[in-house]
Order: C-alpha cells, then structure tokens, then sequence
C-alpha cells in the first residue's frame, strides 16, 4: 500500500492512495456504506458504475461475528469475494455508524462492547482480529475503546491505555501476507491532553495509518476542531487518516480541513431515509439562488439544500392548476436516476411506499455526495480549500439548514 | 347490439408448434414480445424494488400496472397529461393494465357488483363509489398501456349456483359497454376475459360471445382462485380450443412454473402473477427442483448458487449460504433474491419459446417434470392434461435413479 500526499491547502491535503490490489484513488474519499458486505439499498451490480469514484466501501466486522456468516466469509476467501467486491476498496471499521450510540459504558481489557447481531457484548481481541482476518479487508482499524466526551477522567485514561494496548495486540495478531493494512485508533474524548496522548502512542506503531475515533456522540463542534487538530499535530504527515462518526457536509469539511483523508458517512443514506434529495450546490461560482420552495425549475446549481420529495403535494400541483415536475432532482446530475426520472415519478413511488424510491434517491444521494468530495479534492489543489468552506457553509446557513446534533436537518418546502 | 371490436394495435404470428402450444411473435405499439411470456406484476409503475435497466437486463417484455393503485394515485388524469405510463415510469417496452375490478372485490370492503359497475367505498373517505365498464376503460385509455383489460364480472371458483352464470352473461353485456367506450382503439388492444366459472357450457357460450366480438385478444379468467388443479386445466384446455388460433392468449393469475408449462401445452400464450416476487420476500427462491426455503438452517452451510443452471447476476455472484444470512436481515436480501425469481420465470419464459420453435418441446417438458419430480411422483392432473396437450410424459413417472 503507498500514500503520497500531493497537495495541500492549510491543513487539507489531496493524497493518492494505492492499495495493494492495485486499486488506486484520490483522498479525501468517501467510504460507502454497507451492511454484512452490501450496498443497503443499490443494487450492487450498479455500484461499480455508479459514479467514477464509486470504488470504495466500508463495512463493520461486528456484522461479521457469529455464524453463520463468520464461516461464510472465512470460506468465501474474504469480504471481496463474499459480497463479489472485487476490485472495490473494502475497508473495515468497527463502529457500525447505521447502528446504535456508543454508549460509554464499562469495557474489560479483553475488549469493548459493541452492537452484534446477537445483541450487545463485549467483543475481544481474538475474536476481532479472527473477523479482521477472514474479511481480508484492503484496511481495517484497529479495536477501539470508543468512549464519548462526557464519560468521567478515569475511564477517558482507560480507554486511551486500553486503545493503545489493543492496537499493539491487533498487530501482533495480524496476518503477515496482508501486508501492512492497520489504521491505528486514537482516541480521547472529552480531554485534549488524553487525546495527544493518544495520538502520541498511535504515531510511534508500525501501522499504515491512524483512524480517529470518539467523534459523532454531541460533541461541541469547535471542541471537536481542537481535537481533531491536537491529534493530527502529532500524527505523521505521511499516513493515511481515517475518522469515523462524522458524515454531514459540515463534518466532512472540518474533518477535511484539519488533515483527514477518509471518511465513511451515512449522510446519503440519512437524506434518503427520511425521502430527501441532495441537491445543494458544489461550485462556487455559480451566484446563490433563493431556496426553492415552490419547485420552480432552476439551472442545475441554485437548488435549495435537501428539499423534501415527500412533502409535495402532488394533488394540489394535479388538480389545483400547478405544474407536474417532470425534471429530475437535480438538473444536469449525471447519475442514473436523474438521467431517466422525474420529480413527479419518485414522488409517486414515495408515497405509494415502493422501495425503488429509497433505491433511486440512494443512487442519486451518492451521486452527489461523490461530486462534494471531488469539489473538495479541486478547491485543494486549486488552494482554496478555505474559500470552498467558506462559500458552502455560508450558503447553507443562508437556505436555514440548522445543525441538530451531527446531522443537519433540511428545513423543509411547504 | 353487438359491438364489433375494430381495436387492433398488435399484430400475431405464429412462428411454430407443437399440438396445440405455440411459439409466437407477438407486436405491441411499444414492444416485439416472444410467447410464450410471463409478465410480472408492477403494481404502482414499479416492479417491488428493480430499476427499469435491471428490468431490461431481466428481459421483461410486458410488465402488468393495477389499474385500481394507478387511479388512486397518482392519478388517471395526471398520467393524462404526462402522457401516459410509459412516459412516467420511462418504461420502453410493453404495458398491460387490467380493469381495476378485481382489485376492487379483493381489496375493498363493501365491494358490490351490480348491473351499472362495482360499487364500493371510497378509500380515501369512505363514500359510496361506483366504477363502470366505460369509466374502467376511460382510465386505461389515459394510462395508456398497450393491452388493456375489460372490465368483468368475476366470482371467485368456489362460487356454485346462479351467481356464476349471472356473472357470464353480464361480462358478455360489459364487453359491449367497454368496446363502445374504448377511445383508442388504434393505440390500445382491449381483451375480452372468458368467465363462466367452472362450467363448461358457461364457459362455451362466454367464448362464443367473446370470439363474435374480434377483439385482438383474450383472457382466461376466473381461475387461480381455489379451485382443484383438475378443474384448473380443464377450463384452460376448453378455453384455448375454443378461442381464435391468430390471436394472443392470456391465463391470468398463474404463475407457478409449473401451471405455466401445463397450460403452454394447451395453448395459452401470456401469464402473470405476483407470486415471484411475493414469495421472494419470505426468503423463497424458484429453481429448477421447485421451490428453495433459503430460511432453512441447511441453508447456511450450502455454498452453491440458488441454482445451478440459472445465468442471472445474483447466480454468478452469490451463495445460498449468504444469502441464507441475508434474507432475514437486510433488505438487500429479498431484493436479491425478487431479482432472481424475475430472472427464473423470464428465462422460463425464453425456455418455452424457443424449445417450441426449434422443435423440442417435448425433450423441454420432460427435463422440466423430471427436475421437478425426481421421484417420477407427477401428479394426476399433469398427466391428464399432458395426455390432452399430446405429450408423452410417461418416462417422467419413474424414480430418476440417483
């Protein structure tokens, strides 16, 4: 595996990633979201086309655990071929960001307790790098302590003693022929001196890179900014950066900022979820148009952020003289949902509860969220990674996008 | 009075045969169909989950829309002007959407059928509605589809006694009513349905009727409801004689393989049934031996496909044992496997056509029953029927040694 930085802007860095099966990409990247290997709702034979930069995925070994899927994927050679993945960047992280809350609660040393199919347990060493071992992930981070930012001092220490020693003993429980795939945890929670010291311990193992964890549980978002930056300070420039529990726009671009080169993010997944389209702009030079309210058709960029499908009305827009939207969610999007359906068509399928909406809107989320990524990837190399921050934040304030706990709700049209 | 249909938007053509099962070329405005065809059921414009291209990679032909959840929402008038439902769902090939009457009765309490139409109770706010012939044809003429469906009169198989030929007699009158109401006859076939129950002589003069009308097509229906698979293929086997040998025909409501197969031996052309995709979503795959309960713990330690012979993606991709962890737990899991059960019933569908056409129809049928019933334990009903279809299946009534 090789990274190589090739430019920066502030902190933000533009890297190449190579990985040892010969995929090759551009970070900052995003992760895709999976569950026990697939897609949750693409179809996983079009994810390959989806998007030119639809190459990577992250799944949780914690999916992984018990029979009958641990023999599945032990016997199908790896998660590649399990989920036939081959030539996707599989990625492993343990937190589940689909599932529940890190709790905080009491781990032993033998391990931390996570969300199974079985019910929350402790899950140990072995047995986590037993997973770690059979899925043959292209990356995997190593166990962590994961505690949020309000747990007492005392247990803050222990998560950041526990994290490091687990990290050690992953290593030593790595397979040899995988080469060298770990991303180190590091935590901290609510203490920046817990945190560098973290980050400290982290940076001085042979490990292909860092993964920061702790983040996503309500922290405050400019403590967060302080322990993203005290803990990269400390990492090497040269390895990689993973962060977990951070997937909003907003997120992504503090993360990005401080130095991170990937992130896995249910932000997609969250829109379509609750029947929203992505739809905010991604290039700076086009002026800010008022949001969209009442569905006026509008050239691809000024659409306001998220708006609600679900919402429309479409009796009034039928029966009432109002105009029927055949565009699609955003004009000009090149992805497959927008390149053969129409507003009015989703709508329909949404209200008639048919899955296909939450398979078009997925398409369509990540679609998008790929695009703001390599927006981000070009105001770097264009050194205006600050500016494109800048521009986007303001102009999501401006529509009433409010940030309620880590992911933003969309004010909505009607 | 008698209407005489002049609706004719498709063309027919027997390309070969075997006794009485035909391989046909079967022109629609919007579609060239092979038959025989099975047509899957979607509903509100969507087949449960699969994309147009995943369709079109399936090889679906004619998908079949529910007149009755298209009128509700989003609407006949708003497909109107969008322009129909090929236009909405950007679907290319064929439509079929059926009359909306049987939804109704099935679905609706109250549901009531008298001379005028089907009366129920709005769904929306409980007030008493009425659905004719000439508004159940109004609204198919704005969705649009290639083939639309009479409304008739429908009783369940079960029914016994005077209802059942009370029901005859007045889809005979309805067809009239949906023949003089049809506005685009040179856009859309109406087909008539041949009702009767399980009466023959009802059943002969609900064809006579139907055949005097020359509509591009026709339906068997009132079956797929209970009644004893004896019964079952001895009104198809009636119906098909006795319908026009140049025009298409549908047995609606089947859709186990094996249903199809038998009733492709009598002479019938088009099937639809929502049962592929229905039992796809309690873990149940359709191969080639019957029916795989992926939910059975056996499941979990079995590494080959769903089945051996099928070509479909989820085939190339995927083991039963993952897809046993799957179905329970993720969506994904019964999307995969509704993707194959399409898969199967298409290729069944291609099966059918071609071994007619090139000569080998009945090479096709015993395989077919032999896969099915290793143990030679083929039911009666097949038997009789295949003997009146003019198959030899008596080596697929021996055990197949191991």
């Amino acid at each position: 595996m090789e990274f190589t930085v090739r430019a920066c802007s502030g902190h933000g860095r533009v890297g190449s990633l190579r990985l040892a099966s010969g995929l090759e990409f551009e970070t900052p990247s995003l992760l895709m979201i999976t569950r026990r290997g697939l897609p949750v709702v693409i179809p996983p034979e079009m994810l390959m086309d989806l998007h030119p930069d639809s190459r990577a995925c992250q799944f949780t070994p914690m999916h992984f655990l018990e029979d009958p899927l641990a023999a599945v994927v032990a016997k199908a050679g790896g998660v590649h071929k399990l989920a036939s993945l081959t030539g996707f960047a599989m990625v492993a992280v343990a937190r589940d960001s689909l599932g529940n809350e890190i709790a905080g609660e009491e781990a032993s040393n033998l391990g931390a307790s996570f969300e199974t199919s079985s019910g929350r347990r402790i899950v140990g060493l072995e047995k986590y790098m037993e997973v770690v071992n059979a899925c043959k992930p292209d990356l995997w981070v190593s166990l962590p302590d994961e505690v949020p930012h309000w747990v007492p001092e005392k247990r803050n220490r222990e998560s950041v003693d526990h994290t490091s020693q687990w990290l050690d003993h992953c290593l030593s429980l790595q397979h040899a022929e995988h080469g060298n795939r770990c991303l180190g945890v590091v935590v901290g929670a609510g203490s920046l001196e817990e945190r560098a010291r973290s980050a400290e311990q982290a940076a001085t193992r042979n490990v292909a890179g860092f993964s920061l964890a702790g983040f996503g549980l309500g922290e405050d978002v400019a403590q967060r900014g302080f322990h993203l930056e005290v803990a990269i300070a400390k990492l090497p420039n040269d390895k990689l950066r993973h962060v977990c529990g951070l997937g909003s726009p907003e997120e992504v671009l503090q993360a990005v900022g401080a130095g991170i080169d990937l992130l896995d993010s249910t932000y997609p997944y969250m829109l379509t979820k609750e029947c929203l389209a992505m739809t905010f702009p991604l290039k700076m030079e086009v002026p800010l148009r008022n949001a969209d309210r009442d569905m006026q058709p509008t050239p691809d960029h000024g659409v306001a952020s998220g708006f609600s499908l679900a919402k429309v009305n479409l009796r009034s827009a039928t029966y009432g003289g109002g105009r029927i939207d055949e565009t699609p969610l955003v004009t000009g999007c090149k992805c497959y949902t927008c390149k053969r359906h129409t507003k009015v068509y989703i709508n329909q399928l949404l209200n008639s509860n048919e899955t296909l909406a939450q398979t078009l809107l997925e398409i369509h989320n990540t679609y998008h969220y790929l695009e703001f990524f390599k927006a981000i990837r070009e105001s770097i190399k264009a050194d205006k990674f600050h500016e494109f921050r800048t521009w986007f934040t303001s102009q999501r304030q401006e529509l009433g996008v409010l940030s309620l706990g880590n992911i933003p709700r969309v004010v909505s049209c009607n | 009075m008698l209407g005489i249909s002049p609706s004719m938007a498709l063309r027919f053509e027997v390309l070969a045969r075997h006794n009485r099962a035909r391989a046909s070329r079967l022109t629609l405005p919007h579609y060239e169909a092979l038959t025989p065809l099975f047509m899957p059921v979607g509903t509100q414009g969507t087949i449960k989950g699969l994309t147009n291209d995943q369709l079109e990679d399936l090889d679906c032909q004619i998908i079949l829309g529910n007149t009755y959840h298209l009128a509700l929402r989003p609407g006949a008038d708003l497909l109107d002007t969008i322009g129909g439902l090929h236009k909405f769902m950007n679907w290319p090939r064929a439509l079929l959407t059926d009359s909306g009457g049987f939804q109704m009765v099935s679905l609706l309490h109250l549901a009531d059928i008298t001379e005028e139409g089907v009366t129920f109770q709005s769904p929306v706010d409980g007030k008493p509605m009425l659905l004719t012939p000439e508004d159940s044809i109004q609204i198919q003429n704005k969705i649009g589809a290639d083939i639309i469906m009479a409304l008739d009169d429908v009783v369940k198989t079960t029914t016994t006694g005077p209802r059942v030929e009370e029901a005859m007699y007045r889809t005979l009158r309805w067809i009239d009513r949906c023949i003089a109401a049809h506005s685009r006859p040179h856009e859309q076939n109406l087909f008539g349905i041949v009702q009767g129950g399980l009466d023959p002589q009802l059943r002969d003069i609900c064809l006579e009727g139907l055949v005097a009308r020359n509509l591009p097509g026709y339906a068997i229906g009132g079956l797929a409801g209970g009644e004893g698979k004896d019964a079952f293929w001895r009104v198809v086997a009636q119906c098909t004689a006795g319908l026009p040998e140049d025009k298409p025909r549908y047995v609606m409501g089947i859709g186990f393989p094996l249903d199809i197969v038998v009733c492709t031996a009598l002479g019938a052309d088009m099937y639809d049934c929502v049962y592929p995709t229905r039992t796809a979503r309690f873990g149940s795959a359709l191969v080639s031996e019957g029916v795989l309960r992926l939910t059975h713990a056996a499941m979990a330690t079995d590494y080959r496909p769903l089945d051996s012979s099928c070509t479909c993606m989820v085939c190339k991709r995927y083991t039963r044992a993952y897809l046993h962890t799957l179905v329970t737990k993720e969506a994904m899991g019964s999307q995969l496997v509704s993707y194959h059960n399409i898969s199967h019933m298409m290729q069944l569908s291609r099966n059918l056509h071609s071994s007619i056409l090139e000569g080998r129809f009945p090479e096709f049928v015993q395989s077919f029953l032999q896969k099915q019933f290793p143990k030679g334990d083929v039911p009666d009903w097949v038997c009789n029927a295949m003997d009146v279809a003019g198959i030899d299946i008596s080596m697929c009534r021996i055990p197949q040694s191991a």
